[in-house]
């Protein structure tokens, strides 16, 4: 079969699948930002107890494989069933997209609280000190001063774990979702057609060139002002 | 309950799990050479004079490390054994259809994701030892294969380390993907003895509990090897 015969009998499903990899991304990671702020502040500023929940939290996500995370998520539901039933649970447990989404957004969330926080950290101590020095009250200076530096500052660690989770997000074909590496496996498993594999790596490829694109012009709106003027 | 289902012997899945752990701590080790062998001639070429080699190890480090992980290891498992099929076909009919051994693609798929990776932390080890260095050892006469050797390369260890620390985790941590090739890995066993006992949850839990007890011991020893790694810095 010819390159060109290949790609127009296998893209359609493969975009289909691509589609469902950047729902599952996208869905995983800003579900992930929501949450990812507040525990960032808890685990700097929050109570003790907080702070070691937290950090057992983020040790427990980065010390073990997505996959086994995926598994405890999506099998390991099926033996609280009865429990999950009577919560009316059970419906969202049984689809692997939610489960993929559920884990994702758990493990994101981890690695995302980390960065921000290394963003927190960064802000330089005069900003804050300036701005609680012109009567700005705390919930102010976080919104104003540290929340918008911080993220500046993590913005590139950010884009970097998205790419990371997009990634991982193949993962969920392992447990029946249909996204582009379903799609590839699926293809493969009925032609043994190598080259969907290869088809498959180049739109892993351009998603990450089209997504590393985008992610830089947001930072470059992000930081204009510190951009020096031509001629200066 | 918890005792049997864990315990060592017949009625429990310890001895299964612990067999498991082993394959897993075999694969990341076995792949550890090999992927650092094969950063550093990457890690070569994107430092090299010479343009082309440049962009073969700006393309390598790219294409690797924005492909999923999984998608190298059935590229190389499916591959390798089509590969494999077809040349014993032509040279040997008898034999009939084989699989490629799933340690060895495992091993190779996973040094192939580790090598861009540790070629890029290695890159910027290198650049990471100060100019000044390798003009004091020009200055007093070394050779630029003198330089690498004396000065570039015993710093090496130090800035390259917390980086290699990171990926030896991730190491770890994607070996469980070889589950899915038919290797009996941690992941498989797992997976077994939930088939059996029907008690997914304590299973992936115990699994994910494993893991993590490796990852910690594994960040405990790096801490001992940084903090030995740096003992004749001194601090700021």
């Amino acid at each position: 079969m010819s390159l060109i015969e290949s790609l127009s009998t296998n893209l359609p499903k493969l975009l289909d699948g691509a589609e469902t990899t950047l729902i599952l991304t996208g869905l995983g990671a800003a579900l992930a930002a929501v949450f990812s702020p507040g525990l960032a502040l808890i685990r700097l500023f929050g109570p003790t107890p907080a702070k070691m929940l937290l950090r057992a939290y983020i040790s427990f996500v980065r010390g073990t494989p997505l996959l086994a995370q995926l598994f405890l998520v999506f099998y390991g539901s099926g033996q609280f069933r009865a429990e999950l039933t009577g919560l009316g649970l059970w419906s969202f447990f049984r689809d692997p997209f939610n489960c993929a989404v559920l884990v994702f957004v758990i493990n994101s969330c981890a690695y995302q609280t980390e960065i921000l926080r290394g963003g927190i950290e960064a802000v330089p101590p005069g900003e804050i000190e300036a701005a609680r020095a012109i009567g700005m009250t705390r919930a102010r200076v976080l919104a104003r001063v540290i929340f918008p530096h911080a993220y500046r500052i993590a913005w590139p660690a950010l884009g970097n774990e998205v790419i990371l989770l997009m990634k991982a997000s193949a993962l969920a074909s392992i447990v029946t979702v249909f996204d582009l590496m379903g799609r590839t496996r699926q293809i493969f498993s009925r032609s043994f057609e190598f080259s969907v594999y290869f088809e498959a790596a180049a739109l892993y490829l351009l998603i990450t060139v089209v997504f590393v694109f985008l992610w830089r012009q947001i930072e470059r709106r992000l930081t204009r002002h510190m951009r020096r003027t031509q001629g200066s | 309950m918890m005792e049997t289902l864990f315990s060592y012997g017949p009625q429990g899945w310890g001895d299964e799990l612990l067999a498991g752990v082993w394959v897993t701590l075999r694969l990341a080790a076995a792949t550890l050479p090999v992927g650092l062998l094969l950063g550093f001639v990457v890690a070569a070429a994107s430092l090299s004079r010479r343009p082309v080699l440049r962009a073969m190890g700006w393309g390598y480090t790219t294409v690797m490390r924005g492909m999923p992980e999984i998608l190298t290891l059935f590229i190389v498992y499916n591959g390798l054994g089509l590969g494999l099929n077809r040349l014993l076909d032509h040279f040997a009919p008898q034999i009939g259809a084989v699989d490629f051994p799933p340690f060895a693609a495992g091993v190779i798929a996973l040094a192939l994701v580790f090598a861009a990776f540790a070629a890029e932390v290695l890159r910027g080890a290198f650049q990471a030892v100060p100019e000044g260095q390798v003009l004091a050892g020009l200055a007093i006469g070394m050779t630029g294969r003198q330089v690498f050797w004396r000065i570039k390369l015993p710093q090496l260890w130090r800035f390259a380390l917390p980086g290699m620390g990171n990926l030896w985790l991730n190491l770890l941590k994607d070996t469980a993907l070889v589950s899915v090739i038919a290797l009996d890995d941690l992941m498989r066993a797992t997976k077994v003895a939930v088939g059996v006992t029907k008690q997914p949850f304590t299973f992936y839990l115990a699994a994910c509990l494993i893991y993590w007890g490796l990852c910690l011991g594994s960040e405990l020893v790096l801490t001992r090897l940084e903090a030995r790694a740096n003992r004749g810095v001194r601090r700021a």
